[in-house]
């Protein structure tokens, strides 16, 4: 019973120690090629999105002459801004700049370079998606875990009907009933535009609505699955057991169940907040909120399709990364596979 | 007995709710009394209500079910009537429990050390620090390999037997006055049931705990109980002293379950011939991890070879070489003669078909989906390309052979059969295909020893009257005994000895079968005792 104490630095621990070295290691080897793959991920993402917008009647000299086209001006703008070339050429004159960190320039908005037109539109969609996960992933859980420790209870009927309720009317009418209750009675602005230079409690106050609006829609998903994948575990003879040593019924779900539901809570966590970035197009439209979402879809009506490929990357990516977040996590959260025997 | 009175159970009842709403009895009226450091055996087959009751003991009844009446005093406090809080502050502190699978109760997320100090510290019972110096010292006295370090390990990176202890040492943190232990053993090798056995045995001794042992094996029961109490479908049939109980059984009952290990084939002559199937030289691979090295034996026709062997001995890879699944590194399966293509995806049809297995765990093995009648007829269908009418009776004649009435089995599922019944539509299934050899991978293991013995019987019989030879996994040697021609002993990977059942059996020994054997528990509760003894005096 002499534990080891000093145990000289030697590449294999000591025999009956945890082994934690080879756990890290493979946390890391799996985010390289995790990242890998999603670069190869993007490109297909931005082979699609040119090939969809090839696909779509018109391009752009048309949809800015709009009535006043002639043949003669089309030609010449397709000239000027290089649409005249073949669809493969356009392509790579865009993938070579990307490579090389250049968005390009906007078609419709005066020649400005892309990534000017996107960079203030994602702070402003990154601020509302935080600002909705802040308030939705806490409220989540708690109420998810506070369902399975009640379950069946008027608590639990309670909550699984109002999130299923707020999931199941269309985004835009809780926004519309939200102004109707808060706005209207002058709490909160219905208009979400933030002036510039705007400090933090004055963006968060008026960008609250929507982010309210936001968290009622994916409060439901996250918390169903929380409380789902906690009960699924309560059948387990490690849980039958805890309750066994006599610990109460809180500690069992926090201690014994929580931690090992932690892998499909986070990956519902990811999906939700992936939807909060690329997903909220109609809120921002109620909200006049000056998001990514809006850009996309005035930029498609224009055949911008610059602004189009570049923010479809940024929602592809968004996705990518947050499904390797919600693994690293799992990973992570598993001494199964953190420590292999 | 002069000790006071510990539990005292009184006319309890237990009920559970069924899928429509009904309560049904799983105990009807036992009464229990346990004094203080003393060690009552709980036996009965699954289903006789062991485990509920001894829950009970701690004043818990699994989700779904309640005590119905009756009373339960641990102590003077009235578990029936006591809050929950109150039943919470003695359950780990007073009162624990060992659970049967120790690598399913103790939580993957947290460290042994973690785990064994949760019930000391929530209760009170001492700090952190005290209490971990105090897991190191049992588990020193649980024997268990490493003490001081074995509590930072996860329980995926220890193996079954020291979780077992480990579960044990947990139980006894509070050192509490009773430990229900629920099977604690059944899952674990005849050599390292043994060593967990002699644990618990000395560790309950020193402390002077007072035990319920919950098994179905009278063997195990009769080294650890003072007393023997016999349970059946929810009542008492009867209860004695140890000694008392195995030698002068009362009811037609306790019989029966002491008749089953007597079942004894004698081994049949050696027949002449072709060996039905041969395993020639063969070794394989997991990666670069050997983990089959020159196996060679063979199975006569209409003989019974068994393949015994401790967990990770290779007895089930064997198997897979068999059956294609692994392609061996070296050597050759051989078919009546003839070699057998390493990978399954090679062989023909008729090759495939006449070697079938039957498996251990029936439950998993049957497509839930299925009624028996494709169940069964789909390999009668695929191999011997029976159709329609040919193909309903040739079903209907194989459930008659499993001793199954075809008119009410046929359109069942799986799921409305009991886990004999299923076994028994496992081996109609491997029967349809009309193989020459069956593989049997541990087929009784996860069942009832009365049950086993129907199984066994009919497997028998079978091969009489179909003229088939089975290759009989099985790490039981009271298996081997009933139904073995030959036996094949493996460990780690290599054969260590083989021949006709009466030369494996009779002295001299490999050293390695006769540890096999010297660890198979026997009636007589002095047998442990013994064995221990004998092993510490042995030279080497």
């Amino acid at each position: 019973m002499v534990r080891v104490v000093d145990t000289p630095p030697a590449p294999t621990p000591a025999p009956g120690t945890p082994k934690g070295r080879p756990g890290i290691a493979h946390v890391w080897i799996m985010v390289g090629q995790r990242l890998a793959l999603g670069l190869l991920t993007l490109f297909v993402v931005s082979l699609l999105i040119f090939g969809a917008t090839e696909l779509l009647p018109g391009d752009f000299a048309e949809a800015v002459l709009g009535q006043a086209a002639t043949p003669e001006t089309v030609a010449a703008i397709r000239r000027e801004l290089g649409l005249d070339q073949p669809a493969p050429v356009r392509y790579f004159d865009w993938l070579g700049g990307v490579l090389q960190g250049d968005f390009g320039r906007s078609l419709a908005s005066g020649n400005r370079p892309v990534a000017d037109m996107i960079g203030n539109r994602l702070g402003n969609t990154l601020f509302l998606a935080g600002y909705a996960a802040a308030m939705a992933v806490p409220l989540a859980l708690i109420l998810g875990i506070l369902a399975a420790l009640w379950r069946n209870s008027v608590f639990d009927r309670a909550s699984n009907s109002a999130a299923l309720g707020a999931i199941s009317f269309p985004e835009f009418f809780v926004a519309y009933i939200l102004i109707f209750l808060l706005a209207q009675s002058g709490y909160f602005p219905s208009m979400a535009r933030v002036p510039a230079g705007a400090d933090l409690g004055e963006r968060l106050y008026r960008a609250f609505l929507p982010a309210l609006t936001l968290t009622l829609v994916v409060t439901a998903h996250m918390m169903r699955m929380t409380r789902a994948a906690i009960i699924n575990l309560l059948a387990s003879p490690y849980i039958e057991m805890a309750r066994l040593k006599g610990m109460s019924p809180m500690r069992v779900i926090l201690r014994h169940a929580l931690p090992n539901a932690i892998a499909p809570i986070a990956n519902v966590v990811a999906i939700n907040m992936a939807y909060l970035i690329t997903g909220v197009v109609v809120v921002e439209v109620v909200f006049v909120y000056p998001g990514l979402g809006q850009l996309m879809v005035d930029s498609v009506a224009r055949r911008d399709i610059p602004v189009v490929q570049a923010v479809a990357l940024i929602f592809a990516a968004a996705y990518v990364l947050l499904n390797l977040a919600a693994d690293v996590i799992s990973t992570l959260s598993n001494p199964r596979l953190l420590y292999p025997r | 007995m002069a000790k006071p009175v510990l539990l005292e159970m009184r006319d309890v009842r237990i009920e559970g709710r069924s899928g429509d709403d009904a309560w049904l009895p799983i105990i009807n009226g036992v009464d229990l009394t346990l004094h203080r450091g003393e060690v009552l055996g709980l036996i009965g087959e699954s289903g006789a209500g062991k485990s509920t009751l001894g829950l009970a003991a701690m004043g818990f009844v699994r989700d779904g079910c309640r005590i119905a009446g009756g009373a339960i005093t641990f102590d003077g406090i009235d578990l029936v009537r006591a809050s929950e809080a109150t039943r919470r502050g003695l359950r780990g502190k007073r009162i624990a429990y060992v659970a049967q699978s120790a690598a399913a109760s103790f939580n993957p997320a947290h460290r042994l050390m973690e785990q064994y100090v949760e019930a000391p510290v929530v209760h009170g019972v001492m700090r952190r620090a005290q209490a971990e110096h105090d897991a190191v010292e049992l588990y020193r006295r649980m024997q268990l390999p490493n003490p001081g370090e074995i509590g930072f390990r996860y329980p995926h990176q220890v193996s079954g037997g020291q979780l077992q202890r480990a579960m044990t040492a947990m139980a006894m943190a509070c050192r509490p006055d009773l430990i229900v232990f629920d099977e604690p053993t059944t899952a674990l090798d005849v050599t390292t049931q043994i060593e967990v056995l002699a644990a618990i045995r000395d560790i309950v001794a020193q402390f002077d705990t007072a035990a319920i042992y919950i098994t179905h094996d009278l063997a195990v029961v009769a080294q650890m109980a003072d007393r023997i109490k016999v349970l059946l479908r929810g009542d008492e049939v009867e209860e004695a002293d140890t000694r008392m109980m195995l030698a002068h059984p009362k009811q037609d009952y306790t019989r029966t379950l002491w008749a089953v290990r007597s079942l004894e084939r004698p081994e049949r002559p050696p027949v002449e011939g072709t060996p039905v199937l041969s395993v020639a030289g063969v070794s394989a691979s997991y990666g670069s991890v050997e983990v089959l090295s020159d196996v060679r034996f063979d199975i006569p026709p209409s003989r019974t070879v068994a393949v015994v062997g401790e967990s990770g001995s290779g007895k089930s890879t064997v198997a897979r070489v068999i059956t294609g699944l692994l392609p061996p590194t070296a050597g050759e399966v051989r078919l009546e003669g003839q070699a057998l293509p390493p990978d399954y995806r090679r062989r023909s049809r008729d090759e495939l078909r006449r070697v079938q297995m039957i498996y251990q765990m029936a439950d998993t093995a049957l497509n839930p989906k299925l009624p028996l009648r494709e169940q069964i007829g789909r390999p009668a269908q695929m191999y011997l390309g029976l159709r329609g009418r040919a193909l309903r009776e040739r079903v209907r004649e194989l459930l008659r052979m499993i001793e199954m009435e075809p008119d009410v089995y046929i359109d069942r599922l799986p799921g409305e059969l009991s886990g004999g019944q299923k076994q028994r539509v496992g081996i109609a299934r491997a029967l349809a295909a009309e193989p020459t050899v069956v593989i049997c991978d541990e087929v009784t293991s996860a069942l009832d020893q009365i049950v086993q013995e129907g199984i066994l019987k009919l497997l028998d019989r079978l091969q009489g009257e179909l003229g088939l030879a089975y290759m009989f996994i099985t790490h039981d040697l009271a298996t081997v005994r009933a139904i073995a021609d030959e036996v094949v002993v493996m460990r780690q990977g290599r054969v260590v000895e083989r021949g006709p059942k009466r030369q494996v059996f009779a002295p001299p020994h490999h050293p390695y079968t006769e540890l096999l054997l010297s660890s198979v528990p026997e009636m007589d509760p002095d047998w442990l005792t013994g064995v221990l003894a004998r092993r510490v005096t042995a030279p080497g």
